[in-house]
């Protein structure tokens, strides 16, 4: 028991080894059995991880979930030129903290999963591309990504297998959008962090101009076991759908907050009230946001109900986005907690769409007058109507992030809503 | 040409019902546009490439998803897109809302108003109430240095003008600065966009009225402008223009497009030389000596008392101007000739340097400052003088014979020049040493006041039409010319139009044979040989 709180239930297959600090080093990562993945991966080849990863199910852990295999596959077969693994580390939505703590705890893990992506989809340049605020982490990485070059698993002639594969660790600048992955790229590029139109998707015109995969950092981290196991191995947790572990990064009105790595399909209510040790004393469960902030609010009925895989998530009315469990009590303001969740993207479009760069700030202002009981109740149906004009209407999807919360929340907390604006009308009356 | 069309693969689709085949890799926005279909759009612009960020032009295609940008969507064989649906219309209404939450709705005080395309679309498909209570935020204005000036909170953020340099003028002086709802348009350093040779067309292609002009600001409304098709006079580019006239004054040249001269955009070098076209001192009535005084006469008794007194046998010869209009220099030219074919001379301004736009490489700031050079030497007229257009003139200054000067102003000679020719004539517009010794002063319209054509550096006839009015009796000289000729000939066909006057010329210029004013219409037409320049 040292990583802040760990719980029986967990199962540690990518979290193994968190809060050991010798885990950091390549000797310590090593004594773990780490780096025998690569090593397979050059003996299977480039097809056979590729269909072993497939048959894993594994899903993309930055919020999406599409199939990673699957994703790989789209890439050329036939090499025109330079081809680009991009490891997205650019967390930075609100309520998740998992690849921070992979980025700290085991990065020669990531290291390896990085590798073997971009053995599978020919790529002889990955770009590690670090959220800018991530100072101790991007350092961790940095050195882990060192020493990897001077023991010879990254660099030319890896393992004397004559394969040349670079690593570079990127630092952003501080933005959230840069974790959308084409504005990624511009980043890395050196231009503004702007989403791009698709398509062309990244897979055929991405990084530099080139073909480019981005996954996530979780996702290439659970690659070296999945490569090392088999994929049946890696199908023992979770679903059919929604195989494997999941980080779950809890975080608001629980007694232990943090990363747990559960199988998912695991049940929402057995996290909140075991794992994560309940509310506090006299509290009750109001609301629960599954994946981020992103994702549609849940009521504490739903958030009881549901399972935490990405099928499970979806018929309780959210998605599992990212599995970044925030929970509210009934101490818990919910046109605050919107309006915070909306000005954060207000703060963060990067302003190229309309409906997004003043969709976001009107929902926001609106927002306010209503927490400062200056509301009235159509405001509440401009709200809605707003939201409808953002969704679907962008090149990215960050204006239907804003959207949503204020959506659902109205939805299953118009009760919040009315009791601000009322209130209003009565100290106007007086 | 004909050959590449007709092999071009071609995709057909529908568009609000009716069938449409446009060449493959058009986009739904331009097949639109072909069949007459106007798609709202600001990010969109012709000449620049298309980041499909203002979101107006979604437009339903059946099958897809969402609304689709249609200004980055490939049209495709068997694509129906409705522009007019339901969703389609009620998207660009609430983009279009988005707009105004943070637009000033200055429009009493903006130069943009009457031309400004957030008030057409919102007049056209807005909401009729806005929703909006909260506050405005406010950027307030800012000096982009050069004829340059912003309004922050007017910028529909489209980017055209952050393109425009980075693309087409290569000088990226212009950048958005930090995000979301508080990204604004930017300079990089205090002088802005200062020096920069091409940089007013930002203000041109802004759809709003964000940037505008220190010439033009606060000077008329757009609505109280006439729009006269032109061609710019300032160098032998010949952009085609329009004159934005009110008040029989030009009060601003805004470049209007032509794919094969200038695409869409002029020069601030072209479009900052217009005030000399609202010159008031004129000359305003024909006059002719009579024992060393000037009597003030009409234009009848002016070519009639010409006529008689013009009887010297020796040649005569003639200094003529590149910025007068073909028809003018091929009735001086025609006239010379019926007095016996002497020397016709041009004096003509040349700049150090061309000035290139280096996104359009058809497009420069040409060395020849002037627009009919081409012109002049097409009729055989002989370039003479220096770059600043002064001397050359050494052997005509005490020519005895007879002695015309059109529009030149010979503002680099002493008084003596005609003094001793039997006859000296001049055409000009305003008072000017070249009218000093004149036996006759004919007054002449400026181009802005006539119809016409110049001959740009291509060789490219381009019409022209007239603007404003002329001040007075001046006429164009092709008018007095010709009148002069049928009295010397006796008879003969007269001609009315300006037309009329080109198919005149033509007949003694073969490069212009078999053109006529129908063929070269609003866009112009090659002459049919290129010629070389004499010397080059």
């Amino acid at each position: 028991m040292a990583y802040p709180y760990t719980h029986e239930k967990e199962v540690r297959v990518l979290s193994r080894g968190w809060g050991d600090p010798r885990t950091r080093t390549l000797e310590g990562w090593k004594a773990l059995g780490g780096y025998q993945a690569l090593g397979k991966a050059f003996e299977m080849g480039r097809e056979k991880v590729i269909e072993e990863v497939k048959a894993s199910g594994l899903r993309g852990r930055g919020g999406a979930g599409f199939p990673t295999g699957v994703k790989w596959s789209f890439m050329p077969k036939e090499k025109k030129g330079p081809h680009y693994l991009l490891c997205n580390a650019d967390e930075s939505e609100p309520g998740t903290f998992k690849d921070r703590e992979h980025l700290r705890w085991s990065p020669h893990q990531l290291i390896e999963g990085c590798l073997i992506g971009a053995y599978a989809i020919q790529a002889e340049h990955v770009y590690i591309y670090c959220r800018g605020e991530f100072f101790e982490a991007t350092q961790v990485m940095a050195r882990a990504v060192e020493e990897a070059y001077e023991a010879g698993y990254v660099g030319e002639d890896i393992l004397g297998t004559g394969h040349r594969i670079d690593i570079t660790v990127f630092a952003g600048a501080g933005a959230y959008i840069c974790g959308e992955e084409t504005a990624l790229m511009n980043s890395l590029e050196g231009r503004r962090g702007l989403p791009r139109v698709k398509p062309p998707f990244p897979a055929a015109v991405g990084a530099f101009g080139k073909p480019t995969t981005i996954n996530n950092v979780e996702t290439l981290s659970a690659v070296p076991h999945i490569v090392e196991h088999g994929g049946e191995w890696y199908r023992q947790w979770g679903t059919e759908k929604s195989p494997g572990t999941k980080l779950f990064c809890v975080s608001g009105h629980v007694r232990r907050p943090g990363n747990y790595e559960l199988p998912l399909g695991f049940p929402m209510k057995e996290l909140i009230y075991d794992v994560c040790g309940g509310l506090r004393e006299g509290r009750s469960l109001k609301a629960v946001i599954p994946g981020g902030s992103s994702v549609p609010i849940m009521s504490a009925e739903e958030a009881e109900a549901c399972s935490l895989d990405y099928e499970g998530v979806v018929e309780c009315g959210s998605m599992l986005g990212c599995a970044s469990v925030i929970v509210m009590d009934d101490s818990t303001n919910i046109v605050k907690q919107v309006r915070r969740m909306v000005d954060f993207y207000a703060h963060e479009s990067c302003g190229q769409c309309t409906p997004c760069r003043e969709g976001t700030q009107w929902l926001s202002r609106i927002l306010v007058r209503i927490e400062n009981g200056r509301g009235r109740e159509d405001d509440l149906d401009t709200l809605l109507e707003l939201g409808d004009q953002m969704t679907g209407t962008t090149i990215c999807v960050l204006s239907d992030s804003a959207a949503a919360p204020v959506a659902s929340s109205i939805e299953k907390f118009r009760d919040d809503y009315l009791a601000l604006i009322r209130r209003g009308e009565k100290v106007g009356a007086a | 040409m004909a050959d590449s069309k007709a092999t071009q693969e071609t995709v057909t689709l529908t568009i609000d019902g009716q069938e449409v085949t446009v060449p493959k890799g058009t986009t739904i926005l331009q097949a639109a546009e072909s069949m007459g279909t106007r798609v709202p759009h600001y990010c969109y612009h012709p000449g620049l490439t298309a980041p499909a960020q203002c979101r107006l032009c979604l437009v339903e295609v059946q099958g897809a998803p969402k609304l689709q940008a249609s200004c980055v969507t490939a049209a495709q064989d068997g694509q129906v897109v409705l522009t007019e649906s339901e969703q389609a219309t009620e998207m660009r209404q609430g983009v279009l809302e988005f707009y105004l939450a943070n637009h000033p709705l200055d429009c009493p005080i903006c130069d943009q108003s009457g031309e400004c395309k957030l008030q057409d679309y919102v007049h056209a498909e807005g909401r009729k109430h806005g929703r909006s209570r909260e506050p405005k935020r406010v950027f307030g204005r800012d000096d982009f240095g050069g004829d340059i000036l912003f309004y922050g909170d007017r910028c529909v953020m489209c980017t055209r003008c952050v393109r425009f340099m980075e693309e087409k003028a290569q000088d990226p002086r212009l950048t958005v600065v930090e995000r979301g709802n508080r990204s604004i348009i930017d300079t990089f350093f205090e002088d802005g966009v200062e020096g920069s040779p091409y940089a007013g067309n930002i203000v041109d292609i802004c759809p709003v009225g964000a940037l505008v002009s220190k010439d033009f600001l606060h000077k008329a409304r757009a609505w109280d402008l006439d729009h006269t098709p032109s061609i710019c006079p300032n160098c032998s580019q010949g952009c085609n223009i329009d004159l934005h006239v009110r008040d029989n004054r030009v009060q601003r040249i805004k470049p209007r497009a032509n794919l094969s001269v200038n695409e869409y955009w002029m020069c601030d070098y072209g479009r900052h030389r217009y005030e000399w076209m609202n010159r008031e001192d004129r000359l305003e009535a024909p006059a002719y000596k009579v024992g060393g005084e000037y009597v003030i006469t009409d234009w009848s008794s002016v070519l009639d008392e010409l006529a008689e007194r013009l009887d010297d046998p020796r040649p005569a010869l003639a200094v003529a101007s590149p910025f007068a209009s073909t028809e003018e220099l091929g009735a001086l030219r025609r006239l010379v000739d019926h007095l016996g074919g002497g020397r016709i001379v041009y004096r003509m301004p040349r700049a150090d340097e061309e000035i290139p736009l280096p996104g359009f490489s058809d497009l420069a700031r040409r060395r020849d400052l002037a627009p009919n050079g081409k012109g002049a030497e097409i009729l055989g007229m002989e370039r003479v003088g220096d770059d600043e257009g002064r001397g050359g003139l050494e052997d005509f200054s005490g020519h005895t014979g007879t002695l015309i000067v059109l529009g030149d102003e010979l503002a680099d000679l002493d008084q003596g020049f005609g003094e001793q020719a039997s006859l000296y004539m001049y055409l000009g517009a305003h008072p000017s040493p070249a009218a000093r010794q004149a036996d006759f002063l004919l007054p002449r319209c400026t181009f802005a006041e006539q119809e016409g054509t110049f001959i740009n550096h291509q060789g490219r006839v381009q019409r022209f039409w007239p603007g404003i009015q002329a001040t007075g009796a001046a006429q164009p000289a092709w008018i007095a010319l010709a009148a002069l000729q049928l009295r010397l000939e006796g008879g003969g066909r007269g001609i009315s139009t300006a037309a009329e006057a080109f198919l005149q010329v033509a007949e003694v210029a073969p490069e212009l044979q078999g053109l006529s004013y129908q063929t070269i219409g609003t866009r112009g037409a090659l002459v049919n040989e290129p010629v070389a320049l004499p010397g080059s």
